[in-house]
């Protein structure tokens, strides 16, 4: 604690805070998606348990899903909900490959992350096609 | 070795361990429910399809995976950005509440789930 914000040396090179100006690699985008989309999860998971309830309370329950998916705010709450957990999903399927041991260079990393954006945008693409 | 008394296992390769059981757990869950889906279903065969033992023993092991794997997650992502170094004394005490109130959602999600299957 303190040890980095004490340095011995006065330090007064130019501090750059200016984020539009600030380039991240690819990689660092697959990460922080696969945080937000997680936290995402945690409160979408309470929308899918209540569609599974709602199903199969009754006949008229699951007809009233269907009714419902047919307004445009709910169509997109339940593409979103897709969305996180299509993202999520894929990119904790690279988490896993990489925790195997493949592609843990920085090489690897990028090609893995545009892998990942690839093959999310297709199924979450795919999935808005499927609501719609 | 890293300790803490709100992580999942009290120490931080056992969580990594059940973080990444948890998540091939909650894939095989809704790559099946998207097939389920997508091939269409009606009411009769859903409800029939709920009613087998082995689709409640399923969504049980899902549901299980999905508290265990949601609270080493928000722990992960609590313990980064609410904490003592970036807020003071107060972080510590603010990140022990959120990690309750995760704990209970969660809970609520698991009697809620089970609920919903053998209620
Ligand atoms: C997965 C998502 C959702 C499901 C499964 C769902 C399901 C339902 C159901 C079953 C009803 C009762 C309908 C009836 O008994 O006729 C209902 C009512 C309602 N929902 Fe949703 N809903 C969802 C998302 C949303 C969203 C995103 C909104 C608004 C942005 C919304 C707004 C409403 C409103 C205003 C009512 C009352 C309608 C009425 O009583 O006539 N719902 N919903
Ligand atoms: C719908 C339920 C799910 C929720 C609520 C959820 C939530 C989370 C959260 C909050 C994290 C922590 C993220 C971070 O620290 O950056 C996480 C990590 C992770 N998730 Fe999920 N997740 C879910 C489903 C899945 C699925 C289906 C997979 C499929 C592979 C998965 C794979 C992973 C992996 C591998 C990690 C660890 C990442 C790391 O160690 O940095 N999760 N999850």
């Amino acid at each position: 604690m303190g040890i980095q914000g004490d340095s011995l040396v006065k330090d007064t090179r130019p501090v750059n805070l200016d984020i539009a100006t600030i380039k991240l690699p690819i990689t660092a985008y697959a990460s922080i998606l696969h945080r937000i989309s997680g936290v995402f999860l945690f409160v979408a998971i309470g929308v899918m348990i209540y569609a599974l309830d709602l199903s199969l309370s009754s006949a008229e329950g699951f007809a009233s899903i269907a009714v419902m998916l047919d307004s445009l705010p709910a169509k997109m709450v339940v593409w979103a909900v897709l969305a996180g957990l299509i993202y999520h999903s894929v990119a904790g399927v690279k988490h896993l490959i990489m925790d195997m041991g493949y592609g843990e260079t920085y090489e690897g990393g990028v090609l893995g992350s545009r892998i990942t954006f690839l093959v999310s945008v297709v199924m979450i693409a795919l999935a808005g096609l499927w609501i719609w | 070795m890293v300790t803490s008394v709100t992580n999942f296992g009290r120490n931080g390769l056992s969580d990594f361990l059940v973080q990444r059981i948890t998540s091939v757990v909650l894939l095989a869950y809704f790559g099946w429910l998207a097939y389920v889906l997508v091939a269409g279903t009606d009411y009769g065969q859903w409800q029939a399809l709920f009613a087998t033992t082995w689709v409640r023993i399923f969504s049980a092991a899902a549901l299980f995976s999905l508290i265990f794997h949601a609270w080493i997650g928000m722990w992960g992502v609590l313990s980064d950005y609410v904490t003592e170094r970036l807020m003071g004394a107060k972080g510590n005490v603010l990140r022990f509440l959120l990690q309750l109130a995760i704990g209970a959602a969660l809970f609520i999600y698991m009697v809620w789930g089970f609920q919903i299957l053998w209620g």
